[in-house]
């Protein structure tokens, strides 16, 4: 009788594990950084590529609406991809970029924008890459709606914008001006 | 032989500085680096990876730690910037409760097993 109870116990607890097992291959195992995180700092300073001083990220953003905050480096295959969107983001919708230039060398960096055109209006230089991890960035590219009034992060983008991440930015953009 | 002699003697003193300076530079560093997740490189520590990321995660706690944050106020910092996932140990709320207390009830359950079974002999 005993020997009945241990071995019905033992099927009970392992059809347990099963289908708990079970559950889990369902489950996407992949990380997704939280985007909840939507506020930021940006009192730090940095200096600017093309002039020699020092600003903080906030003094940017004085009296700007909705604007985006682009991370790009001349060395990131994805930033040439992406280049041309934030162009045309630029010239349509005229919205404000702000970029900033992560681990990069003045001289390629400057190239890189003769080359492809410059489509913000400031940039940082982020020698260290210290400035973008105060902004909860991963790496380049990375690009992020800003609403400078909430100092929110409306959606952010981890890698270059594709076509339709361009279309969703552009969508935003007109539905905040109306 | 002289002159070689010389030359060990220098090259060693040269190793033991260099090796000095090394180690006085991020010895709290390591410790807290250890204890954060690389987020773009799966499975390694801040201080084990050498990617872009992980080299600037590392300026940035020296610089905190120059600025005089305690290691508790560095980890928040992270924290508020990349989610709880970043730290390596969970912090005890509703959704990790089990993960914490089952070891604990495991411990104390097997604890009585054998007090049962020593008593019983």
């Amino acid at each position: 009788m005993i020997k009945n109870i241990n071995f019905f116990f033992i099927v009970l607890v392992s059809l347990f594990i099963f289908f708990i097992l079970l559950k889990g291959l369902e489950k996407n195992g992949k990380y997704f950084p939280n985007k909840n995180l939507n506020k930021i700092e940006t009192n730090f300073k940095a200096k600017l590529l093309y002039e020699n001083k020092e600003v903080s990220l906030e003094e940017l953003f004085e009296n700007q609406d909705l604007s985006i905050i682009n991370i790009w480096a001349s060395w990131c295959l994805p930033c040439r991809d992406e280049h041309s969107y934030l162009l045309s983001l630029k010239s349509i919708n005229n919205i404000n970029i702000i970029g900033i230039n992560y681990k990069d060398n003045e001289v390629n960096a400057k190239k890189f924008l003769e080359e492809l055109g410059n489509p913000y209006s400031k940039i940082l230089v982020d020698t260290d890459g210290i400035n973008s991890i105060e902004l909860g960035a991963y790496g380049v590219p990375e690009t992020f709606l800003f609403d400078p009034k909430s100092k929110k992060i409306i959606k952010k983008y981890i890698g270059p914008i594709n076509d339709i991440n361009f279309k969703e930015i552009v969508k935003i953009i007109k539905n905040e001006k109306i | 032989m002289k002159k070689f002699k010389l030359l060990i003697i220098i090259f060693v003193f040269f190793f033991i500085w260099n090796n000095n300076l090394i180690a006085k530079n991020s010895d709290q560093v390591d410790k807290i680096s250890k204890n954060l997740r690389c987020l773009i490189c799966q499975g390694q520590s801040v201080y084990d990876s050498q990617s872009d990321f992980a080299i600037s995660m590392k300026k940035l706690i020296q610089i905190k730690i120059d600025e005089g944050k305690k290691e508790n106020e560095i980890y928040d910092f992270f924290k508020n910037k990349y989610g709880e996932w970043i730290v390596y140990d969970p912090e005890i709320n509703k959704k990790t409760f089990l993960l914490w207390t089952i070891p604990l009830i495991l411990f104390v359950f097997g604890g009585l097993l054998i007090i049962r079974k020593v008593s019983i002999k």
